[in-house]
């Protein structure tokens, strides 16, 4: 396990950072929500792929770096610090690794270099209810002549309201709650059947409810085997719990050292309020907390690298650590604001938010403990 | 030279194998027992004979003390030849031939701040486990605000007289020496202090053993009446021991959060998801019965196993030569807060057969449990209290002010 990043890691962290303090602010994102924009933002994802971030995960020989998750880790948690709403965990981890590690050669070439290029992007739609619970996939995979015709309904996909495909989880054997059974399909957006509802979320980064009326789709757009893409599915996931840990990372880590700040700054009763014990120590608290989720993501992230046999527990681990992480601090960044950490004009509010989605999105703490239980024999 | 080359280290490891394989005994490669753990010392019993040969032959190589000088009688290890030796002691499951103070805490600030004729004298026996240390620091009346301790040290010209007393002192009863924190100026705090080491056979120490909740005396009351200790037996300058105190407290915190709590950590005591499912019962999942106490344990779990990393990647990062923020003190307090909900869920698993005492109606490692669940309890207040952690921690590392 690797816990010190090599130079062209570290490299493309600095990168990955002042991109993300100079091009995605904070404000960046207050103004494309007061534009109504709802978290697309064309021109960024552009600059992103100049960058070539959107290549970290793909070999070279589809036009990718090749850079692996160690780096991937960095760019994310660039963008948790400024709560960025990017294409990246959905298209750079979920689409690379579901279309890399799944897709035949032919769905490769033809996806993978349009990925690394950032001139198309991809959203997995696999949750049906309000939790995540991967293995309940209900949406009907039926063989037809030449394919599958799917039908069903997905709710809350990230990026689903501007992604240009979607890798849909879909049932063609079996029930609800079983690993086998599961297949997924590269489905294009302008798919006949596919519809699109765009949602208004509190963190202001959109997402979208689909719905799958007769879609077919050609056995050719299989990602991995049919009834058997479980497999595929589950790695790719612990990828992106990974990687979207690192995000939370930063985020928390951003909020924390606005509220740092803050103690450093703010008088009350003619003192400092940093100087009063009660916010020290749960400062002291709130730091602990962050550098031991530093070291779970380091680790997860190294892990994925190098394939390591307890990358899942790893990946749930990361992802419940920075979940009650991120709520700690984000609930603590409002609270030592006082009122101006009420109000919509501070940034305080937008960390709270997105720190709920955040949990949400591929397992909260919650399921992530009963996953890690089970990985360990109780 | 800094590094070894590869066929060097692999020359030096099958040193260490072939020595190892013919100088550690086969006794010693099994689980440490309690009661063979060896201290040294003049009053170490030795209970299994093997253990004293151990110690002597690893003395003798300086391999207790494997980076230590070995002008000192340290091993002159560097850090590469270190970890090859850890590697193959733990490849044969052989136990540490020395549990000690001196090879912990003192004997790595005499290194730093002692003088020659200091280091020549104490750091051999230190090695070879002669001299067992202990530590007075505490006092009734300077616990957590450590520097304002009261004992007094005069100096008489050809010595110096002690008078006042020490609490908490570990194992002071069975302690051969003493590293001392003494008040040299009454009339500044941090500044008064100085940094003495005297033989616990010296007339006028006395000590006596505080039986804690647990049941057990690991630490003693300590009285010095006019305690006479030669001129040369001052540690650093006169009035400069808070420096001296200081570092050896990372010492002492380090050695504490890598593993060295009392507790629950003993031998024969299972981790609390075991007895979880001998006591609770799974349910037809595989999962344990009770689905509260089931998240509880996965959540320490995952604390333990952050901890663990965390623990992992400060190492790392040292040794890649990276600034770690004080990160002794954040290991600290998390260490204690892991151990002690560890403890908690162990005796919260065990049900009533967590409640025993003494005596043949509960389990030996179940009366071990509940008798280290209560000596969890000082693992927020030895060594630093987690409050006083916390405090290091806002102060110099997050660098907040004092209150004005």
């Amino acid at each position: 396990m690797r816990f010190v990043l090599s130079e062209d890691q570290q490299m493309l962290r600095d990168t990955a950072m002042a991109f993300a303090r100079d091009e995605l602010p904070v404000s960046h994102l207050r103004g494309l929500r007061d534009a109504g924009a709802n978290g697309v933002d064309t021109e960024n994802r552009n600059k992103l792929a100049e960058l070539g971030f959107f290549g970290v995960l793909i070999p070279e020989e589809y036009g990718g770096v090749d850079m692996g998750m160690v780096a991937m880790g960095q760019i994310m948690e660039a963008q948790g610090r400024t709560i960025a709403a990017t294409p990246l965990l959905q298209t750079a981890v979920l689409g690379a690794s579901l279309i890399g590690l799944g897709g035949s050669e032919a769905l490769k070439g033809e996806w993978l270099p349009k990925l690394a290029a950032g001139e198309v992007t991809t959203a997995l739609a696999l949750d049906e209810g309000t939790h995540h619970a991967p293995l309940n996939v209900a949406t009907e995979a039926e063989r037809n002549g030449q394919g599958f015709t799917l039908n069903g309904a997905k709710r809350y996909v990230s990026d689903g309201h501007h992604a240009d495909a979607f890798i849909v989880a879909a049932r063609s054997f079996g029930e609800a709650g079983q690993s086998h059974g599961v297949t997924l399909f590269l489905v294009p957006s302008d798919a006949s059947g596919l519809t699109v509802q765009a949602l208004n979320t509190v963190d202001s980064h959109g997402a979208a409810h689909l719905s799958l009326e007769d879609v077919n789709v050609s056995e050719a757009n299989v990602i991995g085997a049919v009834d058997a893409g479980w497999d595929v599915l589950d790695a790719a996931l612990d990828r992106g719990r990974i990687a979207l840990a690192a995000e939370m990372l930063g985020s928390a880590q951003a909020a924390f050292e606005m509220t740092l700040e803050y103690l450093q700054t703010r008088k009350q009763f003619g003192q400092l309020i940093g100087s009063f014990q009660a916010l020290q120590h749960r400062a002291a608290k709130m730091f602990t907390a962050l550098e031991m989720t530093r070291s779970c993501v380091a680790a997860a992230l190294s892990a994925a690298d190098e394939q390591a046999n307890n990358l899942p527990e790893l990946a749930s681990l990361a992802k419940a650590q920075a979940s009650e992480l991120i709520h700690l601090v984000s609930n603590e960044t409002v609270q030592f604001h006082g009122g101006i950490g009420m109000t919509d004009a501070h940034d305080s509010g937008l960390y709270m938010k997105r720190a709920r989605v955040q949990e949400a999105l591929l397992g909260g703490a919650s399921f992530h403990r009963d996953r890690y239980a089970r990985l360990n024999g109780f | 030279m800094a590094f070894d080359a590869p066929e060097e280290l692999d020359a030096f490891r099958t040193e260490v194998r072939d020595w190892l394989e013919a100088n550690c005994p086969a006794s010693m490669r099994t689980p440490m027992k309690d009661d063979e753990v060896v201290w040294g010392g003049r009053r170490e019993p030795f209970k299994n004979p093997d253990s004293k040969v151990w110690l002597e032959r690893m003395g003798e190589k300086g391999w207790t003390a494997p980076q230590w000088p070995a002008e000192y009688g340290g091993g002159g290890l560097n850090k590469a030849q270190a970890k090859v030796l850890q590697e193959e002691m733990r490849r044969i499951k052989a136990r540490p031939p020395l549990f000690s103070f001196g090879l912990w805490m003192f004997g790595p600030a005499l290194l730093e701040f002692g003088n020659d004729e200091q280091k020549a004298r104490f750091i051999p026996d230190i090695v070879k486990g002669k001299t067992r240390w202990c530590q007075g620091y505490s006092e009734p009346g300077a616990g957590s605000d450590l520097a304002g301790l009261q004992t007094k040290c005069e100096d008489k010209g050809d010595h110096w007289l002690i008078n006042g007393q020490k609490v908490w002192t570990s194992y002071a009863d069975q302690a051969d020496w003493i590293f001392s924190l003494v008040r040299t100026d009454t009339s500044v705090k941090h500044d008064g202090i100085s940094f003495l080491v005297f033989d616990m056979d010296t007339e006028g120490v006395e000590t006596r053993p505080i039986k804690l909740i647990s049941g057990s005396s690991p630490f003693c009351e300590t009285f010095f009446t006019d305690v006479k200790v030669p001129k040369d037996q001052l540690v650093g300058q006169l009035n400069a021991g808070w420096t001296i105190a200081k570092r050896l407290l990372q010492f002492e915190r380090s050695s504490i959060s890598a593993g060295g709590f009392g507790g629950t950590g003993g031998s024969g005591i299972l981790p609390p998801q075991e007895y979880a499912k001998q006591h609770v019962g799974m349910d037809e999942a595989g999962r344990i019965a009770d689905g509260d106490l089931r998240g509880r344990l996965a959540e320490h779990l995952m604390f333990s196993k952050a901890f663990g990393l965390t623990v992992q990647r400060s190492t790392a990062e040292a040794k890649a030569g990276q600034e770690v923020g004080h990160t002794a003190s954040i290991l600290k307090y998390a260490a204690a807060k892991m151990n002690q909900e560890k403890s908690e869920l162990i005796v919260e698993a065990l049900g009533t057969e967590g409640l025993g005492w003494q005596g043949d109606g509960f389990a030996d490692d179940a009366k071990k449990a509940t008798r280290g669940w209560l000596r969890s309890k000082g693992n927020s207040i030895e060594g630093g209290t987690s409050e006083v952690n916390l405090n290091v921690i806002a102060k110099r590392v997050l660098g907040l002010r004092e209150h004005q």
